[in-house]
């Protein structure tokens, strides 16, 4: 799975991609989220506060309940501040 | 029509160009988004501007479409700068046009409300204290909520 990071959320994390090799344990949005915060300080204290983060999921937005597979694209990045 | 680029644009040329040739037209509306030189109290010498590429070209898209769900729309316009700008930029034009003003003027300030929370850009600000990522305003969630209502539109 392709993981993308923008924003502050790319500054903490410390890349703004990584591909990963998801257990079978994680099925959804929330279970990815959990284990990507054990996955480095970084990440633990990026993804601290999920009312700051936005989750896309193929490039769409999606609830924590919407599940990834391998092979997906998700993104992670905080509330947008555009136009 | 959408866009997302680097460059600046030319409003007047951008109108013309969206225009030419259809005489039903009656009227366009139009926003175009600049650079200020505060945030909050603090003064701003300039700001980056990151996006998600591919996202982007798709939710304004996605946008674009829904406007003209909602409006009789002859065009519409979207486009929208990346990296780094300085106070007075320009930042964004949102465009429309129809044969009323009505469904240009709702129809464009729709599309400014949706685009500003549906859009994957961030702004990074340059302040005398440093560089700072622009936090997401309660008012343009708020704004956004206006239109969320299918009774919205004219159609």
């Amino acid at each position: 799975m392709k993981l993308l990071y923008f924003a502050w959320l790319r500054a903490r994390v410390g890349c703004a991609e990584e591909e990963v090799a998801l257990p079978p344990q994680v099925q959804d949005v929330a279970g990815l989220l959990d284990w990507l915060r054990a996955r480095s300080d970084g990440h633990a204290e990026a993804l601290r506060n999920l009312g700051l983060v936005r989750v896309a999921v193929n490039q769409d937005y999606v609830g924590l309940a919407h599940p990834v597979r391998e092979g997906d694209e998700v993104a992670l990045f905080p509330p947008v501040t555009g136009g | 029509m959408i866009r997302v680029q680097l460059e600046d644009f030319d409003v007047g040329a951008e109108l013309e160009r969206l225009t030419a040739g259809n005489h039903r037209i009656g009227g366009i509306a139009s926003f175009i988004g600049l650079v200020r030189d505060m945030g909050g109290s603090d003064p701003v010498s300039a700001l980056t501007l990151e996006h998600y590429p591919g996202m982007t070209e798709r939710k304004l898209a996605d946008i674009e479409a829904e406007a003209h769900k909602r409006w009789p729309l002859d065009a519409a316009l979207v486009i929208h700068r990346y990296g780094r700008l300085e106070p007075g930029d320009r930042i964004v034009l949102v465009a429309t046009a129809s044969p009323h003003r009505e469904a240009a003027l709702a129809a464009c300030n729709f599309l400014i409300d949706w685009l500003k929370t549906e859009a994957p850009f961030w702004k990074s600000e340059e302040t005398p204290t440093g560089e700072r990522w622009v936090a997401a305003r309660a008012e343009d969630k708020a704004a956004r909520e206006r239109w969320t209502s299918p009774f919205q539109g004219t159609r």
